[in-house]
């Protein structure tokens, strides 16, 4: 339970309120400071009794008490934590081995351990225990943590009863964060919908009007049914509400569909993005390509390990950083045997390049399979990286997509920058663009084709990394993306950078629009056929290099 | 003699004759009498088991050569074989699943039981007509042959040509495996076709009746060896055979190339498909596994090893494959892939031309030897 300093804030005035309110509804009502020590105790020395219904006072009056305290009590209560000491004090206690350790309820100072015969239990039955469940839920909503007041206002509003109103103006009266202020509001509108003044009813309809949940949005509907609305203006402002909020909610689902589209055509791209160099600037099939990346997860999955035994527990989340280069490199290293050892002998045979990248991919997988065994490997999300942000309405992104989106960037630019400004750069479009021309310039071309090889294989490295964060690490992890990453590259135009970015974003989006409508392997489908339709019409993708590059 | 007779006898050379009627003879002759006749303990005895291997790979032998017959001939390399092959044993197992009829565990009498699990009430449309053998004999041809006219006809008159028509060829049978994965295929999803019972009336269990699959696969095989000979040998063969070393020139001297294309590749699906439904019936299931692209690729070695371009290299290719493929995994299961992967470099590296090009080239130079030894002989 997290306890926060700021104390008695806004004071005595709402402390009235509070109470007068309470007085009305509930018979316990939240106050608004920490009561003192000798109150709180007072106050739980009647728990001390074996009628519940007397217990069930007590609890009410604990709740009107209010504060952090009252809600661990009643928290421990509820657990059945909260026992009676020979002395007839009330004390938290928790077994410990043969020992209970045991904390003052109503101070919350330790206290020296003590053994069972010390020590009875406050019983609660479930009736109690949904009391209990109520006062804190409540009590919540005035704590002091704004995380906690927010978690509260939500649960009331999910079940809304009418009851709750006066807590709800309450608690938006004395509330100082924005968020759960709007909350509050939400909340009080909810009610204020099957309030007797058709006015308030009015106002609560178009400040609903205005929040785009679907929960919010079934409620106005329900509100619309016949004989429920009796005003007229009351049932336009609902039936202008739920329009307002159906329009709303297709556009969030659009922009939900395209955030996630290119979620899924930023990992497209990363594993295509090596491909495209490979095929598109060499020519060359790599059906091992999937093994590069596999090899790059697998490299964070031992980069992991090793932060995991040798480095303090402080600088874990750093171990992606580290794996970045390490995934690059033995991938690129990999890269470059491939190509010195087979690839290089088979330059002009693009199809037995194609079966002997096969075969080599069949013993990288079967490789890994025997050394690391056939099941998933776990990659754990360092901190930084976890979690969800919301963005609007409901749609939430999980900040590990959010990176790879933003990493898959990153990677796609400085490629374009390295082949855009670097010598090798240079170099290696000499090559791509005239072969024997690049040779008589004194441009080794074998070493280039290796280098090339190995930036491919690299990049495919760097996107297993990434992929490791998002999916399982498997043997089988390149096998799942060699068809898309094929399909990307041939979509987008052999040999075109930007095509492949094309291609990759534009299959990502419109798989997560066919989505919904098709289901997701029957959406997949539908891409595939689309691809091998669209390549009759454009045999050589959106963006055909023009010139002998990309001839066969 | 005839024309056609003649025609028929030209197929071969007296040598290569003489090998194919020998192979006939062990495979149709030997292997059944050394099954049916020889007594179970003697050592000569053929267990109905290897038998039944025999005959799937003489299937795979089929499909071998279907692929060879584009690959070797007209220079396309398809890495969506297996969707015809699969799309053959599925017509088949169709048929196969309809007499079961009521003896399937839900006992329902015309519903498979997949469907029954499915809570399905009526047979869907494309179900029927595969309680007729004919119907699905017919049917595991046409369908192969004509989703590769539609593929073949998109593909060949937009001229994609080598590694395109490889990738997407890929994706065919990949969104091919992923459509049969789908319960509501009416496929039986997951688990494909399984549990037949007879074929024919004949017991599938009985072993004369695996004996006798055997048979008509192992007769099967020869009568597609021959017509493969009887197509690379006509006129078109040889224009597939231009095709592959120079399709521009081809199309220049006013040859259609599309069109030859087109018929050998419809052509070779429609062998691929009766390969797939004479092997369901020996394996007894039917699944989307026949359709991962991987099992595609693997066809592409069998020919590879065999020697692409002659036939004859193709089928032994994939009996040498798979006889392999089944000693290892029987030996260590983690031991075939390693072969496998390095069966793909070695052979694409060092034998470009497979086995029957290894053969060839030792013939040869045994010729020159002798050649030149009787050369030095006149001239001393």
């Amino acid at each position: 339970m997290v306890h926060l300093t700021r104390k008695g804030r806004s004071g005595g005035k709402i402390l009235g309120t509070a109470a007068l309110g309470a007085a009305l509804l509930f018979a316990a009502a939240p106050a608004a400071a920490e009561p003192s020590e000798a109150d709180l105790h007072a106050a739980l020395q009647a728990l001390d009794t074996k009628k519940f219904k007397q217990k069930a006072q007590a609890i009410e009056h604990l709740g009107a008490l209010g504060g952090p305290r009252v809600l661990e009590v009643l928290g421990a209560l509820a657990k059945g934590r909260l026992y009676v000491r020979e002395d007839g004090r009330i004390v938290i206690a928790e077994r410990a081995g043969k020992q209970y350790t045991i904390q003052d309820a109503a101070s919350g100072r330790s206290e020296p351990k003590a053994g069972k015969k010390e020590l009875k239990k406050i019983k609660v039955n479930n009736r109690l225990r949904r009391l209990i469940r109520g006062v804190a839920g409540r009590l919540a909503l005035f704590s002091d943590d704004p995380g906690q007041r927010l978690e509260a206002a939500d649960n009331l509003i999910k079940n809304p009863k009418p009851q709750a109103l006066p807590l709800f103006r309450q608690a938006r009266d004395r509330e100082t964060d924005d968020a759960v202020r709007a909350k509050l509001e939400i909340g009080i509108a909810v009610l204020e919908l099957e309030a007797d003044d058709p006015a308030l009813r009015l106002a609560a309809a178009t400040t609903l009007a205005e929040i785009s949940d679907p929960d919010i949005h079934s409620l106005l509907k329900r509100r619309l049914q016949p004989d429920i609305e009796p005003d007229p203006a009351v049932r336009d402002a609902l039936h202008s509400a739920v329009e307002t909020i159906d329009r709303k909610l297709w556009l969030f689902g659009i922009a939900e569909n395209l955030l996630f589209g290119i979620s899924l055509g930023s990992v497209l791209l990363l594993a295509a993005i090596g491909l495209a160099i490979t095929f598109g600037v060499m020519g060359v099939i790599n059906m091992a390509h999937g093994e590069m990346i596999m090899l790059g997860a697998y490299s964070t999955f031992m980069v992991q390990e090793i932060f995991r035994s040798v480095i303090p527990p402080e600088l874990f989340g750093f171990y992606l950083l580290a794996a970045l280069p390490v995934a690059f490199l033995m991938s690129a290293a990999m890269g470059v045997l491939i190509e010195r050892g087979v690839i290089r002998f088979l330059y002009g045979r693009p199809l037995e390049t194609l079966l002997a990248t096969w075969g080599i991919s069949l013993i990288l997988q079967q490789l890994v399979r025997s050394l690391f065994g056939a099941n998933n490997r776990e990659v754990a999300n360092p901190e930084w990286i976890s979690g969800a942000v919301e963005i609007a309405g409901g749609v939430t992104v999980t900040l590990n997509r959010l990176c790879i989106i933003l990493f898959c960037l990153a990677v796609v630019a400085a490629l374009a920058a390295f082949i855009r400004y670097s010598r090798f750069g240079l170099n290696m479009r000499a090559v791509t663009q005239n072969r024997s021309m690049a040779a008589s310039m004194g441009i080794r071309t074998g070493q280039v084709d290796a280098l090339t090889f190995a930036l491919g294989s690299g990049i495919a490295g760097v996107a297993g990394m990434a992929l490791s964060q998002i999916s399982n690490v498997s043997p089988n992890l390149g096998q799942n993306f060699i068809v898309d990453s094929f399909m990307v590259v041939v979509f987008g135009g052999v040999g075109s950078l930007w095509g492949t970015i094309v291609g990759a974003f534009s299959l990502g989006i419109v798989n997560k629009f066919l989505e919904p409508v098709s289901g997701a392997i029957l959406g997949k489908i539908v891409v595939l056929i689309f691809i091998i339709l669209f390549i009759q019409m454009r045999p050589r993708g959106l963006f055909a290099l023009k010139g002998r590059a990309a001839g066969d | 003699m005839g024309p056609l007779s003649s025609r028929l006898f030209a197929l071969e050379s007296r040598r290569g004759w003489t090998v194919f009627m020998g192979l006939a003879a062990v495979l149709m002759l030997v292997v059944p009498v050394l099954n049916l006749v020889v007594p179970q303990d003697a050592w000569l005895h053929v267990s109905t088991f290897w038998v039944t291997t025999l005959g799937k790979f003489l299937c795979f032998a089929m499909l071998a050569l279907a692929l060879d017959l584009i690959w070797g001939y007209a220079g396309i390399l398809s890495l969506g074989h297996g969707a015809f092959f699969g799309l053959g044993g599925y017509a088949m197992g169709m048929y196969l699943m309809r007499q079961i009829g009521e003896r399937g565990v839900y006992g329902h009498p015309e519903l498979p039981d997949f469907m029954v699990f499915l809570n399905w009430k009526e047979l869907p449309w494309y179900w029927f007509g595969f309680d007729s053998f004919a119907f699905a004999v017919l049917m595991a041809m046409l369908v192969p042959g004509s989703l590769a006219f539609v593929f073949g006809w998109l593909a060949f008159r937009s001229r994609i040509t080598g590694v395109y028509f490889s990738i997407i060829s890929q994706a065919m049978v990949f969104a091919m495996m992923l459509a049969f994965f789908r319960n509501e295929m009416g496929f039986g999803g997951n688990n494909g076709l399984t549990d037949f019972k007879d074929l024919l009336g004949f017991d599938l269990s009985a072993s004369t009746t695996k004996v006798g699959l055997y048979l008509a696969s192992a007769l099967m095989l020869g009568l597609v060896y021959l017509l493969c000979r009887y197509v690379v040998t006509s006129k078109l063969g040889r224009v597939l055979i231009a095709v592959r070393d120079a399709e521009s020139r081809v199309r220049f001297l006013g040859y259609s190339v599309t069109r030859a294309k087109l018929f050998v590749f419809t052509l070779s699906a429609m062998l691929a498909g009766i390969a797939g439904a004479l092997y369901v019936p020996q394996v007894g299931i039917i699944n989307p596994g026949e359709f991962t692209p991987a099992k595609s690729i693997e066809i592409a070695i069998w020919v590879a090893v065999g020697g692409r371009g002659t036939l004859f290299g193709a089928a032994a290719g994939a009996v040498a494959v798979n006889g392999a493929k089944s000693l290892l995994t029987g030996i260590a299961p983690e031991i075939w892939l390693f072969f496998l992967g390095a069966l793909f470099i070695l052979v694409t590296l060092l034998m470009p031309r497979g086995l029957v090009g290894v053969v060839r080239q030792w013939h040869e130079r045994r010729a020159i030897a002798k050649t030149s030894r009787s050369d030095s002989h006149a001239s001393a």
